[in-house]
């Protein structure tokens, strides 16, 4: 069956089910059907059973309307749904107990533009804690200043957790201060003895206004702003943002910028990859690891200061295209520099694969089983360790990933021994995609103008960043400057997964496990 | 065993100044903290690292100062998981409002003498992000600053050049 027969079908299925589809034109490059506000829960239950992936849901408000984005993925091919209802009755059906991933982000559409979700089962705020009251939304439009009560933000003593009662369970608040050099989160713990009973995240607490910090700026200003959604995911953010407006703009970078974005995709990759290694081992006491892909990763980020300006390579990517060209001579440079870490990691990889101490700590330990990873909609590494091996650049690739032959990377045992094992495969199979994008690089352009959008033009950008699939929706105002901006990345869906594959380990291994997931905070707080 | 005691040895003694900076330059500064060090807590500094709010960009340098090429311990330069044993509190990110309590809490568990450096663009002035409905800005916005270091994010030998700052300001 071909990809848009899967979605005709269902969009087939929907009407069966007596959901009344429209079309939405104003959004180019991609397929959107408008359905009404209350079918809004209903055609998500349709999705599921039909086999959807629920990828990710936002809202938009204008002075009249608010609206409703999500999209839904079949065997790469997105269908975004949209809904609409009056900004002054904002009432939605939920899509939370069809997908439960949808959870977090209805209660974040919530907390900040004041959606009201009919039959969500959890009532409690997501992205606010204390620092604007519950009845002020930050991206309303009809709440445009600050909020009434500013002055010292107090702590989020009171977020009612959920509770575990029986003989001899007890708590274990953890953060938001941890005792590493990592972002700030709040674990709740609830533990009999050693073994975990119930893990409950509560994020947040970097929020920092990213949503509308994007409206009103210019390209080139989202672009920069993308890059700092979350450090890591500089090139994947950026690189999704730019798609999104140079869509809504009409036009596509040249391809010699198409084949460097690859480029930087490729080594923000190897360079997450290799640190994350190396931090799982050091977790479990094997330092050796550690000291040697930090040495590794070291270098990697010095040769993206050298090459391309910057160790992250932040601000990298530029709407229309790349902010510089290759050096000339860092071609012939980095296929050495591939060359030589394909000849390290071998030994080290090897080692890594295959140490007993190493695998009594790692195999069997937090496993997220293929349905709980498929039910949450997991992408990325951690998908790939459950058995989905979805991939963008192989499932729905786009340039340059659709001249290339990107290997399908999976494993079945969604332990965090798969986990490091996907991280070793994608590290190879990324020097083999690099080497690739060298040997065919298009000469030309590295960036083209982005035209002023017309008025009201939207766009959604679908790349595959080092997490997993990272989407980025834009929509321009009237005068080629941004009205929205939300940016999804892949850890909305890690951090539903971890509190899952924790359940029944002990607590001393929840570092090593929320390492080998190793979602990102500031990535979903916003 | 064989096989870590192979590579080991391949590897060797990596540690040494990046070859982007000048070797000497890197010495000299390591030597000079040291000595900063000594004359002001004894032995050792101990940093405490709170994120207020940061991207994580700033916590990936600060996670690099510790790979065998800067290996920052060797100059008596520590990271403590609890504020009372901190000398020095290294904040990176605008101080979201999110955080602000907990920063503040933090900083008081500290015993005195104590310094704050913020560390990063953002805990400089705010950086991308400033001052808005969710984010406080920069860290002097909400606790005193003794020493800034920018750069989004500063790469690891910047640093080390402002934790020498650091210790140069009079207690």
């Amino acid at each position: 069956m071909s990809r848009s027969i899967g979605l005709s079908e269902f969009e087939a299925r929907l009407q069966e089910a007596g959901i009344a589809l429209g079309d939405d034109r104003r959004i180019a490059s991609v397929r959107t059907r408008s359905i009404a506000a209350s079918d809004w829960g209903p055609a998500a239950a349709v999705a599921m059973t039909f086999g959807c992936r629920w990828a990710g849901m936002w809202a938009e408000a204008d002075h009249a309307h608010m609206r409703l984005y999500c999209v839904l993925d079949y065997a790469g091919d997105p269908l975004l749904l949209s809904a609409e209802a009056p900004l002054a009755a904002p009432e939605f059906t939920s899509q939370t107990p069809h997908f439960p991933a949808a959870d977090r982000m209805e209660r974040h559409a919530r907390d900040l533009f004041g959606v009201i979700f009919v039959d969500h089962p959890d009532p409690r705020r997501w992205t606010r804690h204390c620092a604007w009251p519950e009845h002020w939304h930050p991206l309303h439009p009809a709440q445009a200043g600050d909020p009434p009560t500013p002055g010292r933000t107090p702590a989020d003593v009171d977020y009612p957790f959920a509770a575990v009662h029986g003989n001899g369970v007890f708590e274990i608040p953890v953060g938001p201060v941890h005792a590493g050099i990592i972002e700030p989160g709040h674990f709740r713990f609830h533990a009999a003895g050693e073994p975990v009973l119930k893990l409950e995240e509560r994020l947040g607490y970097v929020h920092t206004g990213i949503e509308r910090l994007a409206v009103g700026r210019d390209p080139a200003g989202l672009a920069r702003l993308a890059a700092r959604v979350s450090g890591d995911s500089a090139v994947a953010h950026a690189w999704a943002a730019c798609q999104a407006m140079e869509r809504a703009a009409g036009i596509e970078a040249p391809p010699r910028a198409l084949a460097l974005r690859g480029l930087l995709a490729e080594r923000e990759r190897v360079a997450n990859h290799l640190g994350d290694i190396g931090a799982i081992c050091n977790d479990v006491g094997f330092a050796f690891a550690h000291v040697q892909t930090a040495r590794l990763r070291e270098r990697w980020q010095r040769r993206n200061r050298e090459c391309f300006g910057h160790r992250l390579l932040m601000d990298t990517l530029v709407p229309g295209g790349v902010a510089r060209d290759l050096p000339a001579d860092a071609a012939e440079i980095l296929r050495a520099d591939h060359a030589a870490l394909r000849r390290e990691v071998e030994p080290l990889f090897d080692i890594i694969d295959d140490h007993p101490p190493l695998d009594d700590r790692l195999v069997g330990t937090g496993v997220l089983s293929q349905d709980n990873a498929r039910a949450l909609g997991c992408t990325g590494y951690l998908g790939k360790a459950s058995g989905c091996g979805f991939d963008l650049r192989r499932d729905a690739p786009y340039a340059p990933y659709d001249a290339l032959e990107v290997p399908l990377v999976t494993d079945g045992e969604g332990d965090t021994a798969a986990r490091v094992r996907v991280r070793m495969a994608e590290v190879r199979a990324s020097l083999d995609l690099m080497d690739q994008l060298l040997d065919a690089t298009p000469s030309g352009e590295t960036i083209a103008p982005l035209p002023v959008p017309p008025p009201d033009a939207a766009g959604l950008g679908r790349v595959e960043g080092w997490r997993g699939e990272t989407l980025a929706w834009v929509r321009f105002d009237d005068e080629g400057r941004i009205a929205r901006y939300f940016p999804r990345d892949p850890s909305w869906f890690y951090w539903p997964a971890l509190e899952r594959l924790i359940l029944g380990e002990i607590v001393p291994d929840f570092p090593v496990c929320n390492k080998s997931v190793n979602g990102s905070y500031s990535g979903v707080d916003l | 065993m064989l096989r870590i005691l192979t590579q080991v040895l391949r590897t060797g003694i990596v540690t040494e100044p990046p070859p982007a900076t000048d070797d000497a330059a890197l010495e000299a500064l390591g030597l000079e903290l040291r000595r900063a060090i000594d004359a002001r807590f004894g032995r050792s500094l101990a940093l405490r690292h709170v994120d207020a709010g940061s991207c994580n960009g700033c916590e990936l340098e600060i996670h690099a100062l510790a790979n065998p090429y800067y290996d920052l311990e060797r100059f008596g330069v520590g990271f403590v998981a609890s504020p009372r044993h901190a000398d020095a509190l290294l904040v990176t990110g605008p101080v979201s409002r999110h955080m602000e309590t907990a920063l503040r809490r933090t900083w008081r568990a500290m015993p005195s003498p104590k310094f704050v450096i913020a560390a990063g663009q953002c805990a400089c002035d705010g950086g991308e992000f400033g001052v808005s409905y969710a984010s406080c800005g920069a860290v002097e916005n909400v606790l005193p600053v003794d020493v800034k270091i920018p750069g989004c994010p500063p790469a690891p030998d910047e640093l080390i050049r402002g934790l020498l700052a650091a210790l140069r300001v009079p207690a």
